[in-house]
Protein backbone atom coordinates (compact mmCIF):
# COMPACT_ATOMS: atom_id res chain seq x y z
CA UNK A 1 0.00 0.00 0.00
CA UNK A 2 2.43 2.91 1.10
CA UNK A 3 5.02 1.59 -1.93
CA UNK A 4 1.87 1.99 -4.33
CA UNK A 5 0.93 5.69 -2.71
CA UNK A 6 4.89 6.56 -2.88
CA UNK A 7 5.60 5.03 -6.85
CA UNK A 8 1.74 7.16 -7.54
CA UNK A 9 3.24 10.00 -6.08
CA UNK A 10 6.64 9.85 -7.69
CA UNK A 11 5.09 9.48 -11.58
CA UNK A 12 3.22 12.41 -10.54
CA UNK A 13 6.36 14.55 -9.62
CA UNK A 14 7.74 13.44 -12.82
CA UNK A 15 5.22 14.23 -14.57
CA UNK A 16 4.84 17.64 -13.09
CA UNK A 17 8.39 18.35 -13.72
CA UNK A 18 8.22 17.75 -17.09
CA UNK A 19 5.28 19.72 -17.28
CA UNK A 20 5.72 22.61 -15.72
CA UNK A 21 7.02 25.99 -16.69
CA UNK A 22 10.14 27.60 -15.19
CA UNK A 23 7.99 29.95 -12.74
CA UNK A 24 5.67 26.97 -11.56
CA UNK A 25 5.71 26.28 -8.01
CA UNK A 26 7.55 22.92 -8.26
CA UNK A 27 9.85 24.49 -10.05
CA UNK A 28 10.41 27.11 -7.14
CA UNK A 29 10.04 24.39 -4.31
CA UNK A 30 12.93 22.67 -5.56
CA UNK A 31 15.04 25.96 -6.29
CA UNK A 32 14.27 26.79 -2.33
CA UNK A 33 15.32 22.93 -1.50
CA UNK A 34 18.22 23.54 -3.42
CA UNK A 35 19.34 26.98 -1.76
CA UNK A 36 18.67 25.19 1.65
CA UNK A 37 20.83 21.76 0.86
CA UNK A 38 23.74 23.78 -0.82
CA UNK A 39 25.66 24.97 2.27
CA UNK A 40 25.22 20.92 3.13
CA UNK A 41 26.89 20.03 -0.41
CA UNK A 42 29.64 22.71 0.04
CA UNK A 43 30.51 21.20 3.60
CA UNK A 44 30.51 18.01 2.47
CA UNK A 45 32.70 18.76 -0.31
CA UNK A 46 34.87 20.90 1.81
CA UNK A 47 35.26 17.57 3.99
CA UNK A 48 36.15 14.98 1.66
CA UNK A 49 38.88 17.47 -0.75
CA UNK A 50 41.72 16.53 1.35
CA UNK A 51 40.93 12.86 0.59
CA UNK A 52 40.10 13.68 -2.90
CA UNK A 53 43.67 16.14 -3.23
CA UNK A 54 45.44 13.25 -1.38
CA UNK A 55 43.85 10.60 -3.67
CA UNK A 56 44.71 12.89 -6.90
CA UNK A 57 48.37 13.45 -5.60
CA UNK A 58 49.55 9.83 -5.31
CA UNK A 59 47.71 9.11 -8.84
CA UNK A 60 49.93 11.60 -10.63
CA UNK A 61 53.05 10.20 -9.09
CA UNK A 62 53.04 7.74 -11.26
CA UNK A 63 52.41 9.99 -14.44
CA UNK A 64 54.96 12.75 -12.76
CA UNK A 65 58.54 11.42 -15.16
CA UNK A 66 56.37 11.02 -18.61
CA UNK A 67 54.83 14.08 -18.06
CA UNK A 68 57.45 16.22 -17.36
CA UNK A 69 59.23 15.06 -20.43
CA UNK A 70 56.19 15.32 -22.81
CA UNK A 71 55.57 19.15 -21.55
CA UNK A 72 58.98 20.38 -21.77
CA UNK A 73 59.17 19.04 -25.41
CA UNK A 74 55.50 21.20 -25.90
CA UNK A 75 56.58 24.05 -23.79
CA UNK A 76 59.41 24.84 -26.59
CA UNK A 77 56.97 24.06 -29.26
CA UNK A 78 54.37 26.47 -27.86
CA UNK A 79 56.67 29.33 -27.20
CA UNK A 80 57.51 28.99 -30.90
CA UNK A 81 53.64 29.38 -31.91
CA UNK A 82 53.12 31.89 -29.15
CA UNK A 83 55.57 34.39 -30.50
CA UNK A 84 53.83 33.54 -34.07
CA UNK A 85 50.35 33.95 -32.88
CA UNK A 86 51.20 37.26 -31.35
CA UNK A 87 52.19 38.70 -34.39
CA UNK A 88 49.38 37.43 -35.71
CA UNK A 89 46.66 38.75 -33.27
CA UNK A 90 48.68 42.60 -33.51
CA UNK A 91 48.13 42.55 -37.44
CA UNK A 92 44.62 40.93 -37.50
CA UNK A 93 43.76 43.78 -35.12
CA UNK A 94 44.78 46.45 -37.27
CA UNK A 95 43.34 44.76 -40.35
CA UNK A 96 39.98 44.55 -38.57
CA UNK A 97 40.41 48.57 -37.51
CA UNK A 98 41.20 49.57 -41.24
CA UNK A 99 38.11 47.41 -42.03
CA UNK A 100 36.02 48.45 -39.84
CA UNK A 101 35.14 44.48 -39.02
CA UNK A 102 32.47 43.75 -37.08
CA UNK A 103 31.61 40.10 -35.51
CA UNK A 104 30.24 38.01 -33.15
CA UNK A 105 30.49 37.82 -29.28
CA UNK A 106 33.98 36.77 -28.63
CA UNK A 107 35.60 35.25 -25.55
CA UNK A 108 37.00 37.24 -23.19
CA UNK A 109 36.49 40.76 -24.97
CA UNK A 110 32.45 40.30 -24.54
CA UNK A 111 32.58 38.18 -21.35
CA UNK A 112 33.22 38.34 -17.63
CA UNK A 113 33.80 34.92 -15.95
CA UNK A 114 32.43 34.29 -12.46
CA UNK A 115 34.39 30.92 -11.01
CA UNK A 116 32.56 28.53 -9.46
CA UNK A 117 32.90 25.48 -7.22
CA UNK A 118 31.39 22.15 -8.29
CA UNK A 119 29.54 20.97 -5.21
CA UNK A 120 27.38 18.39 -6.80
CA UNK A 121 26.74 16.22 -9.41
CA UNK A 122 23.65 13.25 -10.25
CA UNK A 123 24.03 9.62 -9.15
CA UNK A 124 24.61 7.30 -12.09
CA UNK A 125 25.96 7.06 -15.78
CA UNK A 126 22.79 8.64 -17.18
CA UNK A 127 23.45 12.42 -17.33
CA UNK A 128 26.71 14.12 -17.62
CA UNK A 129 26.22 17.12 -15.66
CA UNK A 130 27.32 18.57 -12.40
CA UNK A 131 26.16 21.32 -9.61
CA UNK A 132 27.83 24.33 -9.48
CA UNK A 133 27.80 26.81 -6.47
CA UNK A 134 26.67 30.31 -8.04
CA UNK A 135 23.24 30.96 -9.71
CA UNK A 136 20.94 33.99 -10.82
CA UNK A 137 22.39 36.01 -7.58
CA UNK A 138 25.60 36.19 -9.04
CA UNK A 139 23.99 37.02 -12.73
CA UNK A 140 24.16 33.72 -14.02
CA UNK A 141 21.34 32.54 -16.06
CA UNK A 142 20.11 29.71 -18.66
CA UNK A 143 22.50 29.01 -21.86
CA UNK A 144 25.71 30.71 -20.40
CA UNK A 145 28.85 28.57 -21.16
CA UNK A 146 31.10 27.39 -18.56
CA UNK A 147 34.98 26.56 -19.41
CA UNK A 148 37.91 25.03 -17.48
CA UNK A 149 41.35 26.68 -17.69
CA UNK A 150 41.55 24.11 -20.58
CA UNK A 151 38.64 24.74 -22.35
CA UNK A 152 34.90 24.71 -22.78
CA UNK A 153 33.14 21.85 -20.75
CA UNK A 154 29.45 22.56 -20.78
CA UNK A 155 26.34 25.38 -20.54
CA UNK A 156 24.52 26.08 -17.98
CA UNK A 157 20.83 24.46 -17.98
CA UNK A 158 19.07 24.74 -14.88
CA UNK A 159 19.88 28.00 -12.69
CA UNK A 160 18.23 28.46 -9.22
CA UNK A 161 19.01 31.08 -6.46
CA UNK A 162 22.52 29.86 -5.54
CA UNK A 163 23.46 27.24 -7.41
CA UNK A 164 23.19 25.73 -11.20
CA UNK A 165 22.98 22.82 -13.24
CA UNK A 166 26.02 22.82 -15.65
CA UNK A 167 25.03 19.38 -18.58
CA UNK A 168 28.62 19.05 -20.09
CA UNK A 169 29.64 18.61 -23.61
CA UNK A 170 29.50 14.57 -23.26
CA UNK A 171 26.24 14.42 -22.41
CA UNK A 172 24.35 13.01 -24.93
CA UNK A 173 22.14 15.99 -25.46
CA UNK A 174 24.73 18.33 -26.03
CA UNK A 175 26.16 20.01 -29.45
CA UNK A 176 27.86 22.89 -30.16
CA UNK A 177 29.41 24.33 -33.66
CA UNK A 178 33.21 23.52 -33.92
CA UNK A 179 35.54 24.66 -36.25
CA UNK A 180 39.08 22.96 -36.91
CA UNK A 181 41.43 26.06 -36.32
CA UNK A 182 43.89 25.12 -39.28
CA UNK A 183 41.75 24.32 -41.77
CA UNK A 184 38.79 26.45 -41.04
CA UNK A 185 36.17 22.48 -41.26
CA UNK A 186 33.49 23.35 -40.00
CA UNK A 187 31.19 20.28 -37.80
CA UNK A 188 29.40 19.74 -34.63
CA UNK A 189 31.16 18.89 -31.50
CA UNK A 190 28.79 15.86 -29.76
CA UNK A 191 29.71 13.00 -27.57
CA UNK A 192 31.45 10.22 -28.54
CA UNK A 193 29.63 7.07 -28.65
CA UNK A 194 32.99 4.72 -28.06
CA UNK A 195 33.51 6.10 -24.75
CA UNK A 196 32.08 8.78 -21.98
CA UNK A 197 34.71 10.97 -22.26
CA UNK A 198 35.78 11.70 -26.33
CA UNK A 199 34.00 13.51 -28.51
CA UNK A 200 33.42 13.67 -32.01
CA UNK A 201 33.33 15.87 -35.01
CA UNK A 202 30.47 15.36 -36.59
CA UNK A 203 28.65 16.48 -40.07
CA UNK A 204 32.21 17.58 -41.70
CA UNK A 205 32.13 17.29 -45.33
CA UNK A 206 34.16 15.01 -46.77
CA UNK A 207 35.92 17.55 -49.12
CA UNK A 208 36.97 19.49 -46.04
CA UNK A 209 40.30 18.76 -44.62
CA UNK A 210 41.02 17.75 -41.16
CA UNK A 211 44.20 16.48 -39.64
CA UNK A 212 45.47 14.28 -36.27
CA UNK A 213 46.45 17.02 -34.15
CA UNK A 214 44.62 20.13 -35.52
CA UNK A 215 42.50 21.81 -32.62
CA UNK A 216 39.41 22.02 -32.68
CA UNK A 217 37.75 25.35 -30.96
CA UNK A 218 33.85 26.66 -30.95
CA UNK A 219 32.62 28.37 -34.36
CA UNK A 220 30.17 31.17 -32.44
CA UNK A 221 28.43 31.54 -35.61
CA UNK A 222 25.97 34.94 -35.93
CA UNK A 223 22.95 35.13 -38.29
CA UNK A 224 20.46 37.91 -38.26
CA UNK A 225 18.18 36.40 -36.30
CA UNK A 226 20.12 33.81 -34.36
CA UNK A 227 23.48 33.46 -32.87
CA UNK A 228 25.50 30.60 -31.36
CA UNK A 229 25.21 30.22 -27.60
CA UNK A 230 28.85 30.00 -27.37
CA UNK A 231 31.25 33.13 -28.42
CA UNK A 232 33.95 32.04 -30.80
CA UNK A 233 37.33 30.73 -30.40
CA UNK A 234 36.66 28.52 -27.01
CA UNK A 235 39.19 25.53 -27.02
CA UNK A 236 37.12 22.14 -27.04
CA UNK A 237 39.77 19.98 -28.31
CA UNK A 238 42.35 18.15 -30.53
CA UNK A 239 41.58 15.74 -33.34
CA UNK A 240 42.72 12.27 -32.37
CA UNK A 241 41.65 10.03 -35.08
CA UNK A 242 39.86 10.76 -38.63
CA UNK A 243 38.11 8.48 -41.02
CA UNK A 244 36.51 8.45 -44.09
CA UNK A 245 34.12 5.86 -45.50
CA UNK A 246 33.00 5.27 -48.49
CA UNK A 247 28.90 4.85 -47.41
CA UNK A 248 29.58 7.64 -45.20
CA UNK A 249 28.09 11.16 -46.17
CA UNK A 250 30.73 13.12 -43.45
CA UNK A 251 33.80 12.57 -42.08
CA UNK A 252 34.33 10.54 -38.68
CA UNK A 253 36.18 12.84 -36.65
CA UNK A 254 37.36 11.95 -32.86
CA UNK A 255 37.78 14.95 -30.66
CA UNK A 256 39.95 14.15 -27.25
CA UNK A 257 38.46 17.35 -25.25
CA UNK A 258 41.38 19.56 -23.71
CA UNK A 259 39.09 19.74 -20.04
CA UNK A 260 39.34 16.59 -18.19
CA UNK A 261 35.51 16.06 -17.33
CA UNK A 262 36.02 13.73 -14.48
CA UNK A 263 38.18 16.13 -12.09
CA UNK A 264 36.21 18.87 -12.26
CA UNK A 265 36.81 21.03 -8.92
CA UNK A 266 35.98 24.74 -10.45
CA UNK A 267 35.02 25.99 -13.42
CA UNK A 268 34.20 29.34 -15.02
CA UNK A 269 30.52 30.64 -16.17
CA UNK A 270 31.12 32.99 -18.96
CA UNK A 271 28.45 35.98 -18.93
CA UNK A 272 28.38 38.57 -21.44
CA UNK A 273 29.37 41.71 -20.19
CA UNK A 274 26.44 43.61 -21.33
CA UNK A 275 24.54 41.78 -18.37
CA UNK A 276 27.21 42.37 -15.77
CA UNK A 277 28.31 40.40 -13.28
CA UNK A 278 26.79 40.72 -9.72
CA UNK B 1 12.79 9.13 17.31
CA UNK B 2 13.78 5.90 14.61
CA UNK B 3 12.18 7.65 12.47
CA UNK B 4 14.72 11.32 13.27
CA UNK B 5 17.49 8.79 13.10
CA UNK B 6 16.64 6.69 9.71
CA UNK B 7 16.05 11.10 8.85
CA UNK B 8 19.73 12.25 9.74
CA UNK B 9 21.39 8.57 8.40
CA UNK B 10 19.15 9.50 4.99
CA UNK B 11 20.18 13.37 4.50
CA UNK B 12 23.88 12.43 5.19
CA UNK B 13 24.09 9.95 2.65
CA UNK B 14 22.42 12.19 -0.08
CA UNK B 15 24.41 14.43 0.63
CA UNK B 16 27.75 12.79 0.54
CA UNK B 17 26.40 11.08 -2.56
CA UNK B 18 26.11 14.20 -4.81
CA UNK B 19 28.99 16.06 -3.57
CA UNK B 20 31.43 12.95 -3.25
CA UNK B 21 31.02 9.74 -4.33
CA UNK B 22 29.24 10.54 -7.50
CA UNK B 23 31.90 12.24 -9.01
CA UNK B 24 34.16 9.33 -8.54
CA UNK B 25 34.52 6.63 -11.14
CA UNK B 26 36.57 3.51 -9.92
CA UNK B 27 36.66 0.70 -12.63
CA UNK B 28 34.06 1.99 -14.42
CA UNK B 29 31.51 2.44 -12.08
CA UNK B 30 30.56 5.00 -9.89
CA UNK B 31 29.73 3.53 -6.36
CA UNK B 32 26.59 4.59 -4.90
CA UNK B 33 26.48 5.01 -0.99
CA UNK B 34 22.85 6.28 -1.05
CA UNK B 35 21.50 3.22 -2.39
CA UNK B 36 23.57 0.89 0.06
CA UNK B 37 22.17 2.88 2.53
CA UNK B 38 18.66 2.62 1.71
CA UNK B 39 18.99 -0.92 1.16
CA UNK B 40 20.55 -1.40 4.78
CA UNK B 41 18.04 0.51 6.71
CA UNK B 42 15.20 -1.63 4.65
CA UNK B 43 17.13 -4.43 5.69
CA UNK B 44 16.93 -3.68 9.26
CA UNK B 45 13.52 -1.63 10.05
CA UNK B 46 11.91 -3.29 7.22
CA UNK B 47 9.78 -2.87 3.65
CA UNK B 48 7.73 0.14 4.19
CA UNK B 49 10.72 2.39 6.06
CA UNK B 50 12.93 1.13 3.41
CA UNK B 51 10.24 2.75 0.92
CA UNK B 52 9.93 5.85 2.32
CA UNK B 53 13.29 5.94 3.09
CA UNK B 54 14.38 5.39 -0.28
CA UNK B 55 11.83 7.71 -1.77
CA UNK B 56 13.20 10.51 0.85
CA UNK B 57 16.51 10.33 -0.42
CA UNK B 58 15.90 10.43 -3.81
CA UNK B 59 13.79 13.43 -3.27
CA UNK B 60 16.72 14.80 -2.33
CA UNK B 61 19.14 13.83 -4.92
CA UNK B 62 16.88 15.31 -7.44
CA UNK B 63 16.59 18.19 -5.34
CA UNK B 64 20.10 19.13 -4.77
CA UNK B 65 21.05 18.54 -8.67
CA UNK B 66 18.53 20.27 -9.77
CA UNK B 67 17.30 17.34 -11.89
CA UNK B 68 13.78 15.88 -12.57
CA UNK B 69 12.04 15.60 -9.25
CA UNK B 70 10.80 11.91 -8.91
CA UNK B 71 12.61 10.12 -10.78
CA UNK B 72 15.72 8.64 -8.11
CA UNK B 73 12.99 8.56 -5.56
CA UNK B 74 10.54 6.45 -7.81
CA UNK B 75 13.67 3.83 -8.38
CA UNK B 76 15.03 4.37 -4.80
CA UNK B 77 11.64 3.46 -3.21
CA UNK B 78 11.10 0.55 -4.98
CA UNK B 79 14.48 -0.37 -4.50
CA UNK B 80 13.55 -0.23 -0.63
CA UNK B 81 10.55 -1.80 -0.98
CA UNK B 82 12.13 -4.71 -2.31
CA UNK B 83 14.97 -5.03 -0.18
CA UNK B 84 13.03 -4.99 3.12
CA UNK B 85 10.46 -7.54 1.69
CA UNK B 86 14.07 -10.08 1.29
CA UNK B 87 14.68 -9.25 4.63
CA UNK B 88 11.94 -9.98 6.38
CA UNK B 89 11.44 -12.92 4.52
CA UNK B 90 13.65 -15.47 3.09
CA UNK B 91 16.88 -13.14 4.01
CA UNK B 92 16.37 -13.09 7.70
CA UNK B 93 19.06 -13.56 10.18
CA UNK B 94 21.60 -14.26 7.49
CA UNK B 95 24.88 -12.82 7.19
CA UNK B 96 25.36 -12.65 3.46
CA UNK B 97 21.98 -11.10 3.05
CA UNK B 98 23.01 -7.20 3.09
CA UNK B 99 25.75 -7.99 0.47
CA UNK B 100 23.24 -10.00 -2.10
CA UNK B 101 20.80 -7.56 -1.72
CA UNK B 102 22.98 -4.57 -2.38
CA UNK B 103 24.64 -6.48 -5.22
CA UNK B 104 21.04 -7.55 -6.84
CA UNK B 105 19.34 -4.29 -6.36
CA UNK B 106 22.17 -1.80 -7.73
CA UNK B 107 21.95 -3.76 -11.14
CA UNK B 108 18.22 -3.64 -10.86
CA UNK B 109 18.46 0.31 -10.16
CA UNK B 110 20.99 0.29 -12.99
CA UNK B 111 19.14 -1.52 -15.76
CA UNK B 112 15.96 0.31 -14.18
CA UNK B 113 17.11 3.78 -14.28
CA UNK B 114 18.05 3.06 -17.89
CA UNK B 115 14.69 2.35 -18.37
CA UNK B 116 12.86 4.88 -16.85
CA UNK B 117 15.62 7.36 -18.83
CA UNK B 118 14.38 5.62 -21.94
CA UNK B 119 10.56 6.02 -21.27
CA UNK B 120 10.84 9.71 -20.67
CA UNK B 121 12.77 10.01 -23.51
CA UNK B 122 15.90 11.24 -23.02
CA UNK B 123 18.93 10.65 -25.15
CA UNK B 124 20.83 7.66 -22.89
CA UNK B 125 22.66 5.23 -25.42
CA UNK B 126 22.40 1.82 -23.52
CA UNK B 127 26.00 1.14 -25.04
CA UNK B 128 26.94 4.05 -22.46
CA UNK B 129 24.77 3.33 -19.98
CA UNK B 130 24.43 -0.43 -19.05
CA UNK B 131 28.39 -0.97 -18.78
CA UNK B 132 28.84 0.49 -15.96
CA UNK B 133 25.95 -1.17 -14.26
CA UNK B 134 28.41 -4.51 -13.43
CA UNK B 135 31.33 -2.23 -11.89
CA UNK B 136 28.40 0.18 -9.92
CA UNK B 137 27.15 -3.31 -8.14
CA UNK B 138 30.80 -4.60 -7.23
CA UNK B 139 31.81 -0.89 -5.70
CA UNK B 140 27.96 -0.63 -4.02
CA UNK B 141 29.17 -4.53 -2.71
CA UNK B 142 32.76 -3.39 -1.07
CA UNK B 143 30.77 -0.41 0.65
CA UNK B 144 28.14 -2.75 2.18
CA UNK B 145 30.52 -3.51 5.71
CA UNK B 146 31.00 -0.23 7.00
CA UNK B 147 27.42 1.12 5.67
CA UNK B 148 25.26 -1.54 7.00
CA UNK B 149 27.41 -1.70 10.39
CA UNK B 150 26.99 2.39 11.27
CA UNK B 151 23.34 1.90 9.82
CA UNK B 152 22.71 -0.73 12.53
CA UNK B 153 24.49 0.95 15.14
CA UNK B 154 22.63 4.28 14.07
CA UNK B 155 18.86 3.00 13.60
CA UNK B 156 18.77 -0.74 14.84
CA UNK B 157 16.90 -3.25 13.85
CA UNK B 158 12.96 -3.90 14.21
CA UNK B 159 13.81 -7.22 15.59
CA UNK B 160 15.38 -6.04 18.09
CA UNK B 161 12.79 -3.79 19.16
CA UNK B 162 9.67 -6.34 18.67
CA UNK B 163 10.66 -9.90 19.52
CA UNK B 164 8.48 -12.64 18.51
CA UNK B 165 5.97 -13.27 21.35
CA UNK B 166 4.77 -16.54 19.58
CA UNK B 167 6.56 -19.39 17.75
CA UNK B 168 5.30 -21.52 15.32
CA UNK B 169 6.67 -24.55 14.67
CA UNK B 170 6.13 -25.99 11.26
CA UNK B 171 6.24 -30.02 10.75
Amino acid sequence: MVVGVLVVLAIGLITVSFREDRSGPLVRAQDAGAGVLRPFLVAAERIAEPFEDGYRWAESLFEARSDAERLAAENVALRQRLAQAQLAVRENDRLRSLLRFRDGARFPRDYEGVAAAVIGRPAGAFSQAIVIAVGSKDGVRRNDPVVTQDGLIGLVTRVSGRSARVTLLTDEQSAVSGVDVRTNANGIVRHGRASRTTLVLDRVAKEDVVRVGDTVVTAGWESPRLASLYPRGLPIGLVTSVGQADTDLYKQVLVEPFADFRSLDAVLVLVPRERGVR
Amino acid sequence: MIAVRVGVVVFVASVFQVAVFSGWELLGGFPDVLLVTVVSVALLRGAVVGAVTGFAGGLLVDTATLGTLGLTSLLLAVAGHLSGRYGETSGRDRSFVPYVAVGVIAVLVGVGGYLVHFLLGDAVSARLALPPVLPSALLDVLMVWPVYRLCRAVVGTAAAEAPPREVELVV
